[in-house]
């Protein structure tokens, strides 16, 4: 079930209608029923994941709580030396250890399984022909529409942090792990929000308020301008330009870049607003994913921006304890002798970014380009790592690289950067996109850009109107939040501000007879 | 608390930690800075500081990573 689709716009009122009715204390089991039926109406492979990863996350979540639990009553007895409080802590983390292992090994297996046996076998295939050998490999083929490397990515932080021992109490029973899980508007596409901060909102059955009813509306409103408004309209040419790589060249492919930095911000940050919104109308608060990324000046700063509840999640669960393993930093030592002092200590980091930035591309899809893309972000921030003592002396040196033009320079070049090591989500394949980087070189000029028309990219003039404005509407979005603007908004003005929201969705969005309710992007991940 | 005030100087030369109090929540620090330091702990103190530690509270001064490695010694 698509947010974009009538199906969920009655699928919602209906829910927030037997939600409100609702008596407080049944406000949680209702929100699991509505989760429940949003699992069943996208698929029941989908259904049986959410339940298998509700079902494990929760009966290895109450194993380690009652492990704790019973280290704690242990050690209130006051006869325990030292040394005895010392092994049971050390046992109690073991055998905590092991639940926690089961409980992943099951999750991340069950997401490898439906997501990446296939590109595995596929490998494997290519291998066992290159070595000659009659081998063939098959992967499993589901047709998956909700988002599994999300709502995994959550129940690993649930039993992570309730291994740590911190941030997270365990949850009191299966329908709140569950409800965590499967908590319908961050099902498809996150946030990947932590269970410490999404449970109490969860689970009070709280109404909203008024402005906080307004503010979800509204925000649902721009989440539907931006997606059907400006990523549904522009995403056609997109296609166009990718599928026929060999005809548009040079200039196409800058086109295709910028085109698809913009498809790409309006479809997910329209996905989230509208998952952010219709959390708010439950009165529940989800952790944001976005801060205006595209005013960012650096590529490490973007990431710190952008889909921020997956970064926090590889920074904490995958680079801080990969860096800080015993075996990382025993390479130290060796790693100093051999490059010295300064990048010695930094070379383990650096591995662990490599391996963290290769994840993150395989997590966003099974396929090379994203590996590709991944590890491509990944030597930029080390390189930018290395040559930041060389910035700073450029920025004592130079007065003007603290001026707002400089600013302005670091942003654009940024934006630059990202949409063009972006391209490798839609290309067919990473050799095609490296063919279209060369041909940005090869075939620039008017020769290349006159080989086709913009005709052909099934845009109007109408559309590019459109267009147009819907950027200059979200740019001036970022700037009115950047400012706080919206802080001292009267309730008259938010009414009227989502008046005109849905009526420019209305006028200009593309919908109705003959459109598909297209996917989101991120739905993919 | 002198013996690692140096030990962060190596890593950050241009941070006063003594009198720096928000290093992570500010930004002062990256993620990278992080693990050198830690690095640098478990090289100066012997000290493995683990995952669940990590957390900005425990790095945003001098005195609360003081703080943080006479608990782990005392552990």
């Amino acid at each position: 079930m698509y947010f974009t689709s009538s199906a969920f716009v009655l699928f919602l009122v209906v829910v927030l209608t037997g939600y409100y009715v609702s008596p407080g204390r049944f406000r949680p089991v209702w929100l699991l029923f509505a989760n429940s039926f949003f699992c069943v109406a996208s698929g029941w492979a989908g259904t049986a994941c959410v339940a298998a990863t509700c079902l494990t996350t929760w009966y290895a979540g109450k194993r380690m709580d009652r492990l704790s639990k019973s280290l704690a009553a242990r050690l209130a007895d006051a006869d325990l030396v030292s040394s005895e409080a010392k092994a049971l802590r050390r046992r109690t983390k073991e055998q905590k250890r092991l639940w926690l292992l089961l409980g992943v090994c099951v999750n991340v297996g069950i997401l490898a399984v439906t997501k990446y046996s296939g590109f595995f076998a596929q490998n494997l295939n290519a291998m066992a022909r290159v070595l000659g050998l009659s081998f063939t490999a098959s992967g499993f083929d589901f047709a998956l529409t909700l988002g599994i490397s999300f709502y995994t990515f959550k129940a690993l932080s649930y039993m992570t942090d309730l291994y740590r021992g911190k941030k997270t109490e365990a949850a009191g029973s299966l329908v709140q792990v569950a409800l965590f899980v499967s908590f319908f508007p961050e099902l498809v596409q996150g946030p990947i929000s932590r269970y410490c901060d999404l449970s109490p909102g969860l689970f009070a059955g709280r109404i909203p308020c008024r402005d906080e009813f307004c503010a979800g509306v509204q925000r649902i409103l721009f989440g539907f301008f931006k997606k059907l408004v400006v990523a549904d309209r522009l995403l056609p040419a997109v296609v166009i330009l990718t599928k026929s790589p060999d005809e548009f060249k040079g200039a196409y492919v800058l086109l295709t870049m910028w085109f698809y930095a913009v498809v790409l911000f309006a479809d997910f940050t329209g996905g989230i607003d509208i998952a952010v919104g219709v959390a708010k109308l439950f009165g529940i608060d989800v952790t944001e994913n976005f801060n205006r990324p595209f005013y960012s000046k650096s590529i490490a700063e973007y990431w710190r921006r952008w889909h921020i509840t997956m970064g926090a999640w590889f920074k904490d669960y995958l680079f801080y304890p990969l860096s800080a393993s015993s075996a990382m930093l025993k390479l130290i030592k060796p790693s100093k002798r051999i490059f010295g002092k300064g990048v010695g200590v930094r070379i383990p980091v650096y591995i662990v970014t490599t391996v963290l930035w290769f994840t993150t591309g395989l997590w966003h899809g099974a396929s090379w380009n994203f590996i590709v893309w991944g590890l491509t972000n990944g030597a930029i921030i080390i390189v930018s790592q290395e040559l930041s003592p060389l910035y700073k002396r450029f920025h004592a040196r130079f007065a003007f690289s603290e001026t707002p033009v400089y600013g302005a320079f670091q942003i654009v070049r940024t934006f630059c950067l990202m949409s063009f090591i972006r391209v490798f989500d839609i290309y067919a394949g990473v050799g095609v996109t490296l063919g279209a980087y060369a041909s940005v070189f090869a075939d620039f000029g008017r020769e290349g850009f006159a080989a086709r028309s913009v005709l052909d990219l099934g845009l109007s003039v109408s559309d590019c109107v459109v267009v147009a404005l819907g950027v200059c509407v979200m740019i001036s979005a970022g700037l009115w939040t950047r400012r706080a603007a919206y802080k001292g908004t009267s309730l008259t003005a938010r009414v009227c501000l989502c008046f005109l929201l849905f009526l420019a969705t209305t006028v200009f969005g593309c919908y109705g007879i003959g459109y598909d309710a297209k996917q989101f992007i991120y739905n993919r991940f | 608390m002198d013996e690692l005030i140096a030990v962060l100087r190596e890593q950050r030369p241009d941070i006063d930690f003594a009198t720096q109090k928000n290093l992570v929540d500010d930004e002062v620090l990256d993620s990278f800075d992080i693990i050198s330091i830690i690095a640098l702990i478990s090289e100066h103190f012997g000290v493995t500081i683990p995952p669940e530690e990590i957390i900005p509270e425990n790095f945003n001064s001098a005195e609360s990573l003081h703080e943080l490695i006479v608990s782990l010694l005392d552990e």
